[in-house]
Formats: structure tokens, C-alpha cells, sequence
């Protein structure tokens, strides 16, 4: 969308689709309302837990339902000096687990100095690994390796144990290569029984509808990747598709967005609302700024009520009393058993 | 306001609307469909499966919309779905052809 100077790559029309009359035929309950009613505005930080680094939107895929609008021809990419302003950071705060995403993390030239910095500090590192990577050029055919060297706990989307509902989402091709990743990694010891290399897998709908229950669809996932291809992961995780970017498009295209809407309100799960990642992560993006979530920083909705906006004014104390910045994309977070990036909550 | 079809997508989510009439039936019926549903001896998915099935075998378009979504977003396959309908298919047919034997009993009995 962002190439082809699509209008939903502009957020402020994305704001106003989310927000108006401009595709919506009728008011929906406004989110602050929502939790207004179960007393959780302002929604506040429980504390930071979690400091997700968006290392650029670079990726070798093109997935239908991206919420980064992620793909080969994106050119925003984190710069090392950046990296080391959030290494800075890191060293003064007791955050234990660093989240690295993008786009294809990988691809960012630094990539493998950060992990290894960050990893140097003791703390844990999670890397968003969209599995074809690692196939896609002989330089990052070792990265199982590499993850395995610095105990990277390896988390990748695979939205079906099938190639139908896979390539459809994710693109021609994506499953096959997808299965023989897994299996690479499996082959270095991630996600096998005694291992203590953690593989989980992302699990999110095809289409315009929610996830069911993630136990049962682990159980599912397991029995299907063992039997079929002889594939061990840990844990599966279910996230919602948030009604923004690519999906969002979809969403208008087909028909759905209305009822989408809907499903997510009708849904709305006043527990999952009190457990929403965004009370514990704080998101950097690619040129150093921070937000609430990764897909606050894809709506360009920066953290504001007095917080810093960038990592080189970062304030732990500031940013634990903030208010968190909420739109209507949110429900996706609260529905059912509720969405995060380590998925449901409730 | 006139209406040109008898089913209407929109008529699925009024389905709690047959409440307005008769409360207390009503409400009965939905917790009763409620503990049909939850997960017992047969789990969740097995049960929407089921109820896929059986959506095609009662040939109900308001089941097949939400036993269509509700079996997907369980995690069931195309695959796994169509087989579901043909068990409904396989029944269907087999209790018509399983008459075949009257049919025979009788043309026997009539016949020289």
C-alpha cells in the first residue's frame, strides 16, 4: 500500500476510517467508552516488561493482512546508532525481555550485533521470524545457528497447518518453505522435548473472523505438523487481526469491515482488557520514537500525556504513569480470550 | 416493510429475538444450546463439526453461515469440513437407499 501511495497508507485517513462515517454506515461503541465502563480509563502501564524493538519494515514477504505493510520495497530500516541509543537505554532499566520485530528483523544490517549486544546484558531476546528468511539467501541460511548460540526464543507466524490457508495469507510458496525452516530449527534443538530453545508459533485467522481457542488450536497444530512433517514446537499462540493497514483494506474490499467491527465489539472481554500487552510493552519504532503497541506505531499514534516520544528522552518513571493513547483498532486486543503479541491474554 | 425473500443474512443475529415472544422458552432454549456447545466428552471443535453436518443435512442456510465460521475458526481444515459433509451426505443418501430394501420386500410380495 505504501508504494502504491494507496489512501489507507496515509493514518490519518486510516484514523478516519476507524473513527467516522467514512466506510461505516453507523456509530459504534467508542473503545475509551468501553473501558470507561468497567473503570479502566485512562488505561494506565502496569510497568515495562517488555521493549519491543521494531528494527525496520524491510521483508522479503508481502503477507495479505500485514499490519506494518511490511515488504522488499520498504527502505525504513533502524540505524546502528539508534540500535545503541536503545542499548543505552536497556542498561539503565531493569526490562528483562527484549522483543526484536520488523518487517524481517533479519534484514536490518545490524541485526546480529544487536542480538549479541543484547544478549551480552543478560537479557532474554525474542526474535519475530517470519521462517522464509531463512531460506531466502545463503547469508541467513545459518541463522538457527545464530538464535541457537544466543538462545534467542524464536517466535513465527504459520496462520494454518496447511498450504491453502498459509500461501493464501502469506503468499504463494510460504508454507513449503516455512515447513523446511521449521525443520531446520528443529534440527538445532528448538522447540524439541528437553531443549531449552524455545519455539512458538503465531497462529492468526485467514480471514474475517476470530481466533478460537488457542488450547485447543495448539493441540491441533501439534498433532498436524508431527504427523505430516514431523515438526516439534512449544507453544502456539492466537492473535486477532487488527483492523488496520493491509487487513483493514481487506476488510473494506470484501465486504466485512462493518461486521468485523461488530465482532470484535460484541466480543469485548473485560478481563482481556485489564491484561492488554500494551500496560506492560513499550514499542520503538525504526527511527527511535516510542508508542504503545506496534500497531500504534503503524497508525503513527506516538506515546504522548507528558511521556517522552523518543528513546534518547527515554524515562522509565515518565512512562509508567502515562495514559495510553486508544482508538477503535483496540478492540482487537480485548476480544474473546483477547490478542497480544504472545497471544491470548485472558 | 415488504420482504422479497424468506431468508435474510441479517435474520442470524436476531436469532435471540424468538426470546421476545415466549421469554421464558426462550431463555431455556439458549442456556440448553450454551451447554450443548461447551466442552464436554467432546470437545468444542468436535461438536461445531457436528453441528456443520448436521446444518447441511437439515439444510439450514443460518447454521451453515455460522457452523462455516465457527468450525474455521476452530481450526478445522477445508478438508476435515467437506468430510464432515459428506458424513451428513453419506446418511442422507443411505437413509434413502437403505428403503430400498422395502421397495424389494414389497415388489417381491407382489410379484409372481
Amino acid at each position: 500500500m505504501h508504494g502504491q501511495h494507496h489512501k489507507l497508507a496515509d493514518n490519518a485517513y486510516q484514523l478516519k476510517v476507524l473513527d467516522t462515517h467514512e466506510v461505516l454506515t453507523k456509530d459504534l461503541e467508542k473503545f475509551d467508552d468501553k473501558l470507561e465502563q468497567i473503570g479502566l480509563f485512562p488505561l494506565k502501564p502496569t510497568s515495562i516488561e517488555i521493549f519491543q524493538v521494531n528494527v525496520g519494515y524491510m521483508c522479503n514477504q508481502t503477507c495479505a493482512h500485514c499490519h506494518v505493510d511490511a515488504g522488499p520495497d520498504r527502505q525504513e530500516i533502524m540505524t546502528k546508532e539508534t540500535m545503541q541509543q536503545c542499548l543505552d537505554v536497556l542498561a539503565g532499566a531493569d526490562i528483562p525481555l527484549v522483543d526484536i520485530t520488523g518487517g524481517a528483523p533479519e534484514m536490518n544490517p545490524h541485526f546480529r550485533w544487536f542480538v549479541e549486544e543484547i544478549s551480552k546484558m543478560g537479557r532474554k531476546v525474542m526474535v519475530r521470524c517470519n521462517l522464509t528468511i531463512i531460506l531466502a539467501n545463503k547469508k541467513y541460511h545459518d541463522l538457527p545457528e545464530f538464535f541457537a548460540r544466543h538462545h534467542v526464543e524464536v517466535v513465527s507466524s504459520l496462520p494454518f497447518y496447511n498450504k491453502s490457508r498459509t500461501d493464501a495469507q502469506r503468499g504463494d510458496g510460504v508454507f513449503e518453505d516455512s515447513i523446511k525452516a521449521l525443520q531446520m530449527l528443529n534440527d538445532v534443538g528448538y522447540g524439541k522435548a528437553g531443549s531449552d530453545l524455545i519455539l512458538n508459533l503465531v497462529y492468526n485467522p485467514s480471514g474475517a473472523f476470530l481466533p478460537g481457542s488457542q488450547v485447543s488450536l495448539e493441540t491441533q497444530f501439534k498433532r498436524e505438523l508431527k504427523r505430516s512433517y514431523d515438526i516439534d514446537f512449544n507453544s502456539l499462540f492466537c492473535i486477532t487481526n487488527m483492523p488496520i493497514s493491509r487487513f483493514l483494506d481487506y476488510l473494506i474490499e470484501s465486504g466485512h469491515y462493518e461486521s468485523y467491527m461488530e465482532k470484535l465489539i460484541t466480543a469485548f472481554n473485560p478481563a482481556a482488557a485489564q491484561n492488554v500487552m500494551c500496560r506492560n510493552t513499550i514499542s520503538i519504532g525504526w527511527d527511535g520514537y516510542l508508542y504503545d503497541c506496534d500497531f500504534n506505531q503503524m497508525l503513527g499514534l506516538k506515546v504522548n500525556s507528558g511521556a517522552p516520544d523518543h528513546i534518547t528522552a527515554w524515562s522509565t518513571t515518565a512512562l509508567n504513569n502515562r495514559n495510553i493513547v486508544l482508538n477503535q483498532h483496540c478492540y482487537g486486543c480485548t476480544a474473546g480470550a483477547g490478542s497480544s503479541c504472545g497471544g491470548a491474554v485472558a | 416493510m415488504e420482504r422479497n425473500t424468506y431468508y435474510d443474512p441479517k435474520d442470524l443475529a436476531k436469532f435471540g429475538n424468538i426470546s421476545d415472544w415466549d421469554s421464558e422458552l426462550g431463555k431455556s432454549f439458549f442456556e440448553y444450546y450454551g451447554k450443548v456447545f461447551a466442552e464436554g466428552a467432546l470437545t468444542e471443535r468436535e461438536k461445531s463439526l457436528i453441528a456443520l453436518a448436521v446444518s447441511h443435512a437439515v439444510q439450514c442456510p443460518y447454521c451453515i453461515h455460522a457452523y462455516t465460521e465457527d468450525t474455521m475458526a476452530k481450526g478445522c481444515s477445508e478438508e476435515q469440513m467437506m468430510e464432515a459433509i459428506h458424513v451428513a451426505a453419506a446418511i442422507r443418501g443411505g437413509a434413502s437407499l437403505v428403503h430400498g430394501t422395502q421397495m424389494m420386500h414389497r415388489f417381491k410380495e407382489l410379484n409372481m
